[in-house]
């Protein structure tokens, strides 16, 4: 048993203490909203959070994380949160949509560190996410714009 | 109710009266959220019952449904997988019927061919790029059709005229009497139905050719479950497969001890594709799979290298191969010319990578089977599944669900991951819903590639600077010999998605011979987005520039004079070449600037792009994209299509290629199969040609010039140009400056 802090709320998990916290989520909890894309953190389909830092799910052991504060994708609330995904709606980024939960997740992240972001920094934070419909030039716009929306 | 912005959670009910219907619909908002979510739970009391389509929505026709609290559903016959197709069904219905966009839903159909054949193929299915092209005036009908329906119930109910009748945003009025579609809804379907319902006169649109948003934008930014690696169902287990790590090896022994001793794991069983690990979580199934020890018999399976593969496909480009096109003498044309080029290119196997990895869900209860997945070829996957589970094509339930990307994957020729869940389900015996998953590995490993391909190009110039003579040799797997597309894809032997692009090219080429050798492989192949024009764009473009420049002619201006019969290619190499300032302002020092132009999928795409070498390696910084697609349903969207073939197809071209050691494939994932990342991808404009022309596709269109722009500018740039993909094999020394 592993007990977790999840979206605020405190749980006891029964997967085993090396299984990554990706599939205790989806699988146990029924928490979807981070996903399996590579299984070897090169993707960043299945970001969370942990203690408010971005951690690659999938290849982080449940024990690592027994105690910290875990946010999914579901429990992302807040102000930088609503701005993100008001824009990421307002310029209708996702396609396929399948990496947008970890490319909020990582937007999210960026913007609570760095409220206004440089086009390199945005490159810096975000080329480790991958988008197979190459919606990168609609995040850059959206991060952008929750910028703005986030100092207006 | 239909709560969620999508309804497309479609759960077969085990009620006999929901049964005859269909489905059970359960949205994502009713299924609830946060730690007790769970999604799809079929017979699910009272809330799921509230929630069935059966009882409270008015059916108009196949394609549109309304319910009491004035929702259209618009009924999707293709799959959306990223490209847009089911907010551009909905706005071809919600223009006919006047609805408000805020009333708008889209689900999937169910797989019925008689009622959502795709016209371009003659079976349900999406593909070719031709979601809209075929839907055109289909739904529009369906659309005006529930719209008479409606205005015929208001004029009843009212007792005034139906001409007097008006609808607007969803609204209907006499003048004196004011009704929503929902109002109206029940009474409307019960009306006769228009034989011929008239449609709009394209002025009048208020929806075609605006950019309404997505209608599934909220769920997928949300975290809403809408993907099938988010069924989860009561009893479900989660398989994944041990396959072969050569192409056609079959299993000759399997130990299953240490992988049963895995906690989770429920069964170990073969099936025809290899074998299957059962185990209540996929974590417990990938872990059982890790401990399995499968030996392989590779008598009959592909033991080639990639080396070998090219050495093989490049002798076979020197020897003459079936006609596709003959055009005078090239050779004798080829002896007239003064300057020529021989050229040799070489196309690695690319595997379709998509975000969400291959799965299927799939359940057999008495004698009726359900799938959910990401169903591309639904006829296909409903024949095959039937077929190996015995059973009648009319018992397999397919519910379609968005999927995470495709780009041609998700729709195969032989359903190989839904037939692989089918042989599992059948094999396994348990009237449990089993879950199969891919891991990215299993993707990147798993064969049905966009084919190796090998082109031979003998072209050159006369003194006058016009083309002497082309000859040219495409060396490639058909992709649709043997399959069941064959009949309608290959015509004398030639595989038609192997020489598209270039036996058809548009060019006023004089002497022009193009030939085809179809040498087989153990790699399954498979359709690509842009296909067969995923390669040949890339040579045709290559070429006629490197002619250009042999002429000592602008490229725009050479194309233009070749393409005199063409106006829709000019039309869109003149915009790109106008809206990039090409020839008007020198690109920047340091920076080279290539074009190319192909028409696919009946879509016309020129692309102008800005290329420096960045630390050795080309870096484009924009591209100005022109698209005539006929007439522009959604401009927005057209514009992420662009946008996203242009992504796609830049990061095949810098970085991915499948190779092959003795047959085993040399890349497990995104470390090994490099793809586009976030800060290599270019500033993209996209314009598009004003049209009346029936509308055609942009989901693959805009993938087939950007390689070959990139490559034009980078010989700009350089002088060298590059005939073996992908860019990452070669070096790149920064500009020549002068």
């Amino acid at each position: 048993m592993t007990k977790l802090i999840i979206n605020g709320r405190n749980v006891e998990v029964t997967s085993g203490p090396d299984t990554p916290l990706l599939w205790v989520a989806r699988d146990e909890l029924k928490l979807t909203g981070a996903k399996f894309g590579c299984g070897a953190a090169q993707c960043g389909a299945c970001t969370m959070f942990a203690d408010g830092q971005p951690v690659r799910s999938c290849i982080t052991p449940v024990s690592a994380v027994a105690g910290q504060k875990i946010t999914t994708p579901e429990g992302l609330e807040g102000k930088v949160a609503a701005a993100v995904r008001a824009a990421w709606q307002k310029h209708d980024v996702a396609q396929c949509g399948y990496c947008q939960s970890g490319q909020i997740m990582a937007a999210v992240a960026l913007l609570t560190g760095k409220p206004a972001p440089d086009a390199p920094a945005i490159n810096e934070a975000m080329s480790p996410y991958l988008c197979r419909c190459a919606t990168y030039a609609r995040i850059r716009t959206a991060i952008n714009s929750a910028a703005d929306a986030l100092r207006a | 109710m239909f709560t969620s912005p999508i309804g497309h959670l479609i759960a077969k009910s085990p009620d006999p009266v929901l049964n005859r219907r269909g489905f059970l619909l359960v949205s994502a908002a009713a299924a609830g959220s946060g730690l007790a979510l769970g999604i799809m739970v079929p017979g699910n009391g009272g809330a799921a019952r509230a929630a069935t389509a059966g009882t409270d929505t008015a059916v108009f026709n196949p394609f549109v449904r309304i319910t009491p609290d004035n929702k259209v559903i618009v009924i999707s016959k293709h799959l959306d997988k990223g490209q847009g197709a089911a907010t551009g069904l909905a706005t071809l219905v919600a223009e006919e019927l006047d609805a408000d966009w805020a009333q708008m839903q889209v689900e999937f159909a169910p797989a019925n061919v008689a009622l959502y054949a795709n016209s371009a193929f003659g079976v349900q299915g999406t593909g070719g790029s031709s979601a809209i092209a075929n839907s055109y005036l289909q739904y529009r009908k369906a659309g005006a059709a529930a719209r008479a329906m409606l205005v015929s119930a208001a004029a009843a109910k009212w007792g005034v005229p139906a001409a007097g009748i008006t609808v607007s945003k969803g609204s209907v009025t006499d003048g004196t009497n004011t009704a929503t579609l929902g109002d109206l809804a029940e009474a409307a379907s019960k009306r006769s139905v228009p034989a011929e319902p008239v449609l709009k006169d394209a002025k009048d649109f208020v929806f075609i050719g605006k950019s309404f948003p997505r209608l599934d934008s909220k769920a997928k930014t949300t975290a809403q479950p809408v993907f099938t690696q988010d069924v989860h169902l009561p009893d479900m287990v989660t398989a994944v497969v041990a396959r072969s790590p050569r192409f056609g090896g079959k299993v000759t022994s399997f130990d299953t001890a240490a992988a049963k001793k895995i906690a989770g794991v429920v069964d170990v069983v073969q099936i025809p594709q290899g074998v299957a690990v059962l185990a209540t979580s996929t974590w417990a199934a990938i872990q059982g799979r890790e401990v399995l020890k499968v030996t392989w018999d590779d008598s009959a399976a592909e033991m080639r290298s990639t080396a070998a593969l090219v050495t093989d496909y490049k002798k076979l480009a020197g020897t003459t191969g079936a006609s596709v096109r003959k055009v005078g003498n090239a050779a004798a044309g080829l002896a007239t010319a003064v300057k020529t080029i021989d050229a040799e290119f070489v196309f690695p196997f690319l595997a379709h990578a998509p975000m969400e990895p291959l799965n299927c869900v799939m359940q057999l209860k008495d004698a009726a089977c359900t799938v959910w997945t990401g169903s591309q070829l639904q006829t296909v996957d409903q024949n095959i599944t039937a077929a190996i589970l015995g059973l009648r094509p009319e018992d397999v339930a397919i519910n379609t669900l968005w999927a995470g990307g495709s780009f041609g994957r998700r729709g195969v020729y032989n359903s190989d991951y839904i037939a692989e869940t089918a042989a599992l389900v059948k094999a396994y015996g348990k009237p449990v819903p089993v879950k199969i998953v891919w891991t990215r590995e299993d993707d990147i490993k798993g064969g049905y590639y966009r084919p190796m391909v090998v082109h031979h190009v003998k072209a050159g110039v006369t003194a006058d600077g016009t083309i002497a003579g082309w000859q040219h040799r495409i060396v490639t797997q058909s992709i649709m010999a043997g399959t069941a597309f064959e009949a309608m894809a290959v015509k004398d032997g030639i595989d038609g998605t192997s020489i598209e692009g270039a036996g058809d090219s548009p060019y006023a080429i004089p002497n022009c011979e193009v030939e085809l050798h179809s040498p087989k492989s153990g790699v399954p192949p498979l359709w690509w987005r842009s296909v067969g024009h995923s390669h040949t764009a890339y040579v045709m473009e290559s070429v006629i520039d490197e002619l250009a420049t042999l002429a000592g002619k602008d490229p725009v201006e050479f194309r233009l004079g070749l393409l005199e019969k063409h106006p829709r290619h000019q039309g869109v190499l003149k915009l790109a070449a106008e809206k990039a300032g090409w020839g008007k302002a020198a690109a920047a020092p340091g920076v080279g600037r290539g074009v190319a132009v192909h028409e696919s999928f009946n879509s016309f795409v020129a692309q102008v792009a800005d290329v420096r070498i960045v630390d050795g390696k080309p870096k484009v910084d924009r591209v100005v994209c022109a698209v005539d697609c006929g007439v522009a349903v959604n401009p927005d969207n057209i514009a992420a299509q662009m946008q996203g073939g242009i992504g796609y197809g830049l990061g095949a071209i810098l970085h991915s290629k499948i190779t092959l050691k003795d047959g085993l494939v040399e890349q497990s994932n995104f470390d090994g199969y490099q793809v586009l990342r976030f800060d290599e991808m270019p500033e993209v404009d996209v314009y598009i040609v004003p049209s009346a022309e029936a509308p055609t596709g942009v989901g693959e269109p805009g993938v087939p010039p950007i390689g070959p722009a990139v490559s034009n500018a980078i010989a700009a740039l350089t002088g060298k140009r590059i005939r073996e993909l992908p860019f990452d094999l070669h070096k790149f020394e920064a500009a020549r400056e002068t």
